[in-house]
């Protein structure tokens, strides 16, 4: 991380690449899914949004993807060009949304073919992808094959195949079993820790977001806002042991009652 | 064991590894298996004896009560009368088949091409959705008169009648196929800037297969109904006449067994039209759809 810090142009030892100035939204119904949100998201974080539902974490998450529009305020991306409309983003949905037609390996290279790369030039990157999530022996199949948590890292695997500077994560691993969860929660660390890449995810779970986050930012609902921005400083690598420290219960103890409070907010409203 | 176990672990072969083959082992296990076998054979069996039952049956009932063949011909008759009337009954048949498969040619195309038009723009489905559903409500008994007078060729008149009964099953059945692509898979080609043309080629298009397919199956029986109506409208005799032109005339000679020899080719068309369907889309989506897929219970 240190070392993509000192190649970085901006003076900013960590420079955001993506920050949201004054968002509101407010969808056609009249619900203020979001009111004011500003948030800077800077390089090589992993970020996550946790809240109650209806907190609009995962409309702020849709707001920087680009699929939906804020009603006020911006979305800037200091690092980018003026001007450029494609973000080297990847999202990864709460469902493995794959195509039931299309093999392993077509759903993997599905971002590359729209970029009109041809299956041989994207097969050692879709490859690699694959490797990425140890899926690599199963290419040739269809998605009903597999479990629900091999689906899951067939769809991080095509968020992985563009090598995407920021990856966008809308409660992935919330319809797994804890088990599945767990492990995929450690695959995901350490891949994060080896590509150091930037990572937003959205869950509404206090135990996930500690054990894998260095910064978690707290919203209420009704309207959607941050009510509270917190540092996990503990050290990663973060493995099991780390799931069961005391440092671990007291960051979920801390998360915890603000999250309450952050409830407790929206209940006022 | 060590094979076994090995057999276990390796994902490719976990799905061909029951053992079929496998020497019983047990009472229980032999018991299951020849259910087995019983329910395959029976599958076939029980259904064809059924069908020779009834034609026996049907043969008896004319002994039994003495009916003239001109009233109604034994089963036997109707055979030899297929078999000695084949010249031209084959004939007919060929002319029939020509209407049905030139009408459902024409029907999956012109249905598949409006249905990705009507997608693609809103203001085209609007304006012209309320033609395809006037053409599938009036009868096409109503209509065939006009379009014969109209239209000078027997043959082409002939095909937009069976067109118009075949094409509305296809049209409607793939615009709503083009519309229930996964909403997050939506979003996902929207998010990796994909063309309208790639969004319709590689999501669109795949996800109203199954429902395209279905339409299929209903208009392919549709087209040959439509085309045994038009040719019962057209009522010509000669050149060009089809099965049901057969059967008119047959009618009007109370040549009762020639017109059930040309009955029952028209329904063996109608069987083997559906099989064929079926099979076409058991093929397409055997890898991947639900409804293709074999359950283990």
């Amino acid at each position: 991380m240190t070392a993509m810090a000192h190649t970085s142009m901006q003076t900013d030892p960590n420079p955001a690449i993506v920050s949201l100035k004054g968002i509101s939204k407010t969808f056609s119904n009249g619900t203020v899914a979001l009111n004011n949100m500003s948030l800077d998201i800077r390089q090589g974080e992993f970020v996550s949004l946790l809240g109650p539902s209806g907190c609009g974490k995962s409309t702020a998450l849709r707001i920087v993807t680009g699929l939906t529009g804020p009603t006020s305020g911006r979305v800037e991306w200091p690092q980018e060009t003026a001007g450029a409309t494609e973000h080297e983003l990847s999202f990864v949905f709460q469902e493995p949304t794959l195509m039931p037609w299309a093999t392993v390996f077509a759903n993997v290279w599905l971002p590359l073919r729209l970029k009109g790369i041809s299956q041989r030039q994207a097969h050692d990157s879709v490859m690699e992808a694959l490797e990425m999530v140890s899926l690599a022996e199963f290419a040739k199949s269809y998605p009903r094959e597999l479990s629900g948590g091999m689906k899951m890292r067939v769809s991080i695997a095509r968020a992985l195949v563009t090598k995407p500077k920021l990856l966008l994560m809308d409660e992935p691993f919330a319809a797994l079993d804890e088990i599945t969860r767990f492990k995929l929660n450690n695959d995901l660390l350490h891949l994060w820790e080896t590509f150091g890449w930037t990572v937003v995810f959205v869950t509404h779970s206090v135990f996930e977001s500690v054990y894998l986050s260095d910064r978690i930012v707290v919203m209420a609902a009704r309207p959607g806002r941050v009510v509270n921005d917190m540092a996990i400083d503990a050290p990663y690598p973060r493995d099991e042991s780390f799931r069961t420290s005391a440092v671990y219960s007291g960051f979920c103890r801390d998360v915890s009652q603000a999250l309450h409070a952050a409830m407790d907010a929206g209940d006022d409203m | 064991m060590t094979v076994a176990l090995s057999d276990k672990a390796d994902p490719a072969k976990t799905s061909y590894a029951a053992p079929i083959d496998a020497a019983p082992l047990d009472e229980e296990e032999l018991k299951r298996a020849r259910a087995a076998r019983i329910e395959s054979i029976g599958r076939w069996v029980v259904p064809l004896a059924i069908l020779v039952l009834s034609v026996w049956l049907w043969d008896r009932i004319c002994i039994w009560n003495e009916i003239p063949h001109y009233i109604l011909p034994r089963p036997g008759l109707v055979f030899e009368t297929l078999l000695i009337d084949w010249p031209i009954l084959w004939v007919a048949l060929l002319n029939t088949l020509k209407i049905t498969f030139g009408a459902l040619f024409i029907a999956t195309a012109g249905g598949l091409g409006l249905a990705v038009l009507f997608t693609q723009s809103k203001w085209i489905e609007i304006s012209f959705f309320p033609f395809a559903v006037i053409l599938q409500v009036t009868p096409i008994i109503a209509i065939a008169p006009l379009i014969l007078i109209y239209v000078d060729s027997l043959t082409a008149s002939l095909l937009i009648c069976a067109w118009i009964v075949a094409f509305f099953p296809i049209l409607s059945n793939t615009v709503l196929g083009l519309n229930s692509a996964d909403h997050n898979l939506r979003n996902l080609f929207q998010l990796y800037g994909a063309s309208r043309w790639q969004t319709l080629r590689y999501l669109r298009l795949p996800a109203a297969m199954p429902y395209f397919l279905g339409g299929l199956k209903i208009a392919g029986g549709l087209s040959l109904i439509g085309a045994i109506v038009a040719e019962f409208v057209a009522g010509s005799a000669g050149s060009g006449s089809g099965l049901a032109n057969q059967i008119l005339e047959a009618s009007y000679r109370l040549n009762m067994p020639r017109m059930f020899a040309a009955l029952l080719m028209i329904s063996v068309t109608g069987i083997l039209i559906f099989l064929t369907m079926n099979l076409l889309s058991h093929l397409l989506l055997r890898k991947w759809h639900e409804s293709a897929l074999k359950r283990e219970v």
